[in-house]
């Protein structure tokens, strides 16, 4: 009797502690053995992001020159004006523009400089004196008398960060100096508007993060035609020579880049890196066959048959392999011996004056004139020798690659208000407040793009629980959420060099972290299939433990009710 | 009289302006019709062996005419077994028809396969789509596409309920199809995505789609098998599936310059041809299928713009002779080492997922049960049970 009861008691001893080593030992063993390795991330500081206010400020300094303020008026100069604009662009996204005016009367020696006979000389003599930081500009308002602008105009944008503003000798007669700004004020919005960030501009750099209806035909087809903010871009030059048996070519490409193009693309440098490259191909013909025209004896080129130039010939080209930056294609065609001279008509029928067109987002096609070639005649003599040596004229050439370049990437040149004149750009290609323009679109682009990444990123990884989240995709995270901070914070301080880079970096780390090819492990593992795993595992080592289990209690329960009867 | 001659003159003169007009509104409005600035094609041919040849056959007939109407290679990734061309089994080496009687080579001289034999894999699939490859992939396998970009995206092989087949050995089901492309949506890496797929019961691979600007067209619907097309008794496999062969019919109608939308191509293949019911699913697209153009997505028509402005350049080209010193300076090139043999071997072995061995479960199964028979015998085990 006693030896079963001890049995009886062995075998309730051996099942407890069986039960016991499963649910002590064996449950949270599995649990971190097949759990996964989840790195933590900075959730709170992201979901800040996610609600993104931009504060973009700018300094600009008014001067007045001698003749343009009456001296009552002189004595509450210098002053400082700040005005402040709000918009909201949808629940996540809210901007606010700050714009910190001082004015000041101009000193001796910017008078001296104002004193040259064009708007082109003061600009230059103006900009040795002084050089404003990035983001800044500075208005010079000169009286009606100054001979510096044409009759018609009365504003002048150089080429660095300088305007000239004149005003109406009858605006300064028997007014207050705050009639005198008030007058002024919306003329400096326009120059504002031009020279520096406008609303249209910063709302077109959020378009990856809010689907704004567009605006105007115009604004979609700036939209449409710029490349995306990417950090670095490829640059190929391409020479095509359907008829190597006329023509035998030589462009001196390599100095031609390096006196033309590198310029631009040093003076671009904060904004993205450039690699250029240049190749020849023969034998490469357009795809569309010109048309005679009789009455100027050339060949003509529709402009509705341009669309389908471009596929055969893009079929050749070619890319670097090595990266994946977006290239951008500018070819020079010179036409075969039998459609010599070939011109591009537009939609009037008139000759287009560069002969050149290009495709939103990827690059430019011209068709060389006779006139930008040296040494060959308008027709061929019957006993020229082929093939023909031909001289190309670079500059010219470059000039026109030069403009495209400028509208693909961004530069926009929208027409400015009346009565304004705006310097043609100089040698670099591009004035110091269209960079300061680009500068700021793309850093607002860039902030933008990354904090959708990161804030994306963050929910795909709430959302699927299974997704491996390593180390360097973690630090990846967090210095991006870092980058972004300081971006934000330094856009609002109006530093814009150190807000493009801290942007920048913003970028490269959201998209490191974004892409990595490590987030696709487990990406989707449906619980039917995580049953369908565990229950021939757990399932047949569970049901002895259980029944067990289960035959102690009722065994225990048994004893319980027999013993109640027995203490009554 | 000289009135009536007037009054037709003006008559033809307002009607004159009015065409002229209409055509140059017709030329802006193309501009900004549809979004898209450039067209990528993903074309996944998802069997592999030699009776699975119908597959291969309907994803090169498609990448012709994608070529043909204008979408470059790098353009274009294509991902196939590519294991039917030189197979043992084809009496025409190199060959691959798409017609019988071996009308249409559709292998022909030019086929840029990206993706061939196991590497067309789900996870591979997958990575293109969502963009999260390895850094060392060249450019030609990467689907470099942006917020402009048009995409097609064709699949066929052997699908079921919910799910299609890779290569007989693995299967993507629609959810994971559904999440990539709201990954791709979320970086903005495609405009608009037409998704076509030539599978049975292939309708249900768009059902759980939720991104927007997605169209996706499906050769049967649930619960209907797609069928093949035509055999040919010299190669001895069938040649196409139907959906995919009418479809090459409809497109070889279709030209780079052609105005045929949508509505035309949920037309193609009707279930008196086809014997299955294509379906098609447009809720997702924002703009009315009437107004899609064939060529937004099978084409690559580029939207031009003439250049109107130029820079005056006065600088001369500095001559590059005078600024290099006079003597040329010598550097030392090695060759690269392309496989650091001495790197390779001193490494760590790389740290494998540990996985427990095999047959670990029903050993442990039998050490319990042992473990017990042993302690309380047999006949005890009825204090157990």
């Amino acid at each position: 009797m006693a030896t079963t009861e001890v049995e009886r008691r062995r075998g309730q001893l051996a099942a407890l502690s069986i039960a016991a080593v499963v649910i002590i030992v064996g449950v949270p063993l599995w649990w971190r053995t097949t759990e996964t390795y989840r790195a933590w991330l900075p959730v709170s500081q992201i979901k800040e992001l996610a609600k993104l206010q931009l504060h973009l400020s700018a300094d600009v300094e008014v001067v007045f020159a001698r003749g343009t303020v009456t001296p009552e008026q002189q004595k509450k100069v210098p002053l400082t004006q700040t005005q402040n604009m709000e918009h909201r662009v949808d629940e996540d996204t809210a901007l606010s523009y700050r714009y910190e005016t001082r004015y000041r009367t101009a000193t001796i020696m910017e008078e001296d400089a104002l004193n040259q006979p064009t708007a082109a000389e003061a600009d230059l003599s103006l900009h040795t004196l002084s050089e404003s930081p990035s983001g800044s500009l500075v208005v010079y308002v000169i009286p009606e008398s100054s001979s510096l602008l044409p009759q018609n105009v009365d504003v002048y944008i150089g080429q660095r960060r300088t305007a000239l503003l004149r005003i109406g000798s009858q605006m300064r007669v028997g007014k207050t100096l705050e009639q005198l700004l008030a007058h002024m004020e919306p003329r400096i919005k326009q120059v504002l508007h031009v020279m520096s960030f406008s609303h249209t501009d910063i709302t077109a750099a959020l378009s990856n993060r809010v689907r704004i209806s567009p605006g105007n035909k115009e604004s979609i087809a700036d939209s449409m035609r710029a490349f995306k903010s990417s950090p670095g871009y490829e640059i190929t030059f391409s020479l095509l020579n359907p008829d190597p048996k006329s023509h035998r070519l030589h462009w001196d490409i390599e100095g031609a880049v390096e006196t033309y193009i590198q310029p631009l693309l040093t003076k671009l440098s904060p904004v993205a890196n450039f690699s250029i490259d240049s190749q020849t191909l023969y034998y490469a013909m357009l795809g569309v066959n010109p048309r005679f025209d009789s009455s100027r004896s050339t060949y003509t080129l529709n402009a509705d048959s341009l669309a389908h130039v471009i596929n055969p010939v893009e079929a050749r080209l070619g890319s670097n392999a090595a990266s994946s930056n977006p290239v951008l294609n500018f070819l020079l065609y010179i036409p075969d011996a039998h459609h010599s001279p070939l011109y591009i008509h537009d939609h009037k029928k008139q000759q287009v004056p560069t002969n050149a067109f290009h495709s939103p987002r990827w690059g430019g096609i011209m068709i060389i004139r006779q006139c930008w070639v040296y040494n060959v005649n308008e027709f061929y003599e019957v006993d020229t020798v082929f093939p023909v040596d031909i001289n190309i004229d670079m500059a010219k050439v470059m000039g026109v690659f030069l403009a495209q370049l400028r509208l693909l990437l961004g530069v926009q040149s929208s027409t400015p208000p009346p009565g304004f004149l705006v310097a043609p750009c100089g040698n670099a290609g591009l004035a110091d407040w269209e960079l300061d323009r680009l500068m700021w679109s793309r850093s607002v682009e860039n902030i933008a793009t990354a904090t959708t990444t990161i804030t994306s990123l963050a929910q795909l990884l709430d959302q699927i629980g299974n997704i491996v989240i390593n180390d360097n995709i973690a630090q990846q995270v967090s210095s991006a959420v870092t980058s972004l901070q300081l971006a934000v914070s330094e856009l609002e301080a109006g530093n814009l060099g150190f807000a493009l880079q801290y942007s920048k970096e913003a970028i490269l780390s959201s998209e490191r972290a974004f892409f990595d090819p490590s987030l696709l492990h487990l990406l989707y593992f449906p619980d039917d299939q995580k049953f369908a795993i565990y229950i021939p595992l757990f399932l047949p080592m569970c049901v002895p433990i259980l029944l067990s289990l289960l035959k102690i209690v009722s065994e225990a329960r048994q004893k319980h009710r027999e013993k109640k009867p027995k203490k009554d | 009289y000289v009135r009536g001659i007037f009054k037709n003159l003006h008559g033809w003169f307002i009607n004159c302006l009015r065409y002229l007009f209409c055509c140059f509104q017709d030329r802006a409005g193309q501009f900004f019709s549809s979004g898209h600035t450039n067209n990528w094609a993903v074309l996944v041919c998802t069997s592999r062996f030699w009776f699975n040849y119908r597959h291969v056959a309907n994803t090169l007939s498609v990448y012709r005419s994608v070529k043909r109407l204008g979408i470059p290679d790098s353009h274009i990734v294509l991902m196939l077994a590519d294991d039917m061309a030189c197979n043992h089994r084809n009496p025409k080496p190199a060959t691959v028809f798409s017609h019988k009687n071996m009308e249409l080579n559709v292998y022909g001289d030019d086929v840029e396969v990206d993706y061939r034999g196991y590497e067309v894999t789900v996870e591979n699939f997958l990575r293109i789509l969502t963009g999260r490859l390895p850094p060392s992939t060249p450019r030609s396998k990467r689907l470099l596409s942006d917020d402009r970009s048009n995409i097609l995206i064709y699949l066929t092989g052997h699908g079921g309920n919910g799910f299609l087949k890779f290569q007989d050995s693995e299967e993507i089901s629609n959810v994971e199809l559904a999440d990539a492309f709201e990954q791709m949506w979320q970086k903005r890496r495609y405009n608009e995505l037409l998704f076509i797929i030539d599978t049975c019961q292939g309708a249900s691979m768009y059902e759980r789609f939720y991104s927007p600007n997605l169209m996706a067209l499906a050769s049967s619907q649930v619960g209907e098998d797609s069928l093949s097309h035509q055999p040919d008794l010299a190669i001895g496999v069938h040649l196409m599936d139907r959906y995919t062969f009418y479809l090459l019919e409809f497109l070889e109608d279709i030209h780079p310059a052609s105005k045929t939308n949508m509505n035309d191509l949920f037309k193609v293949c009707p279930k008196s041809q086809c014997v299955s019911t294509p379906g098609h699913r447009t809720d997702l697209f924002l703009r009315d299928p009437g107004s899609v153009l064939i060529t937004d997505f099978f084409g690559s028509v580029r939207k031009v713009e003439l250049t109107m402005e130029t820079i005056n350049l006065t600088d001369p080209i500095e001559q590059l002779e005078s600024a290099e010193s006079g003597e040329l300076q010598k550097e030392m090139h090695t060759y690269a080492d392309q496989l650091p043999v001495s790197e390779i071997i001193h490494q760590k072995p790389k740290q494998k997922d540990w996985h427990p061995p095999d047959g670990f479960i029903l050993g442990l199964w039998t050490l319990i049960l042992l473990v017990f028979f042993q302690t309380y015998g047999v006949k005890h085990l009825k204090h157990i049970f």
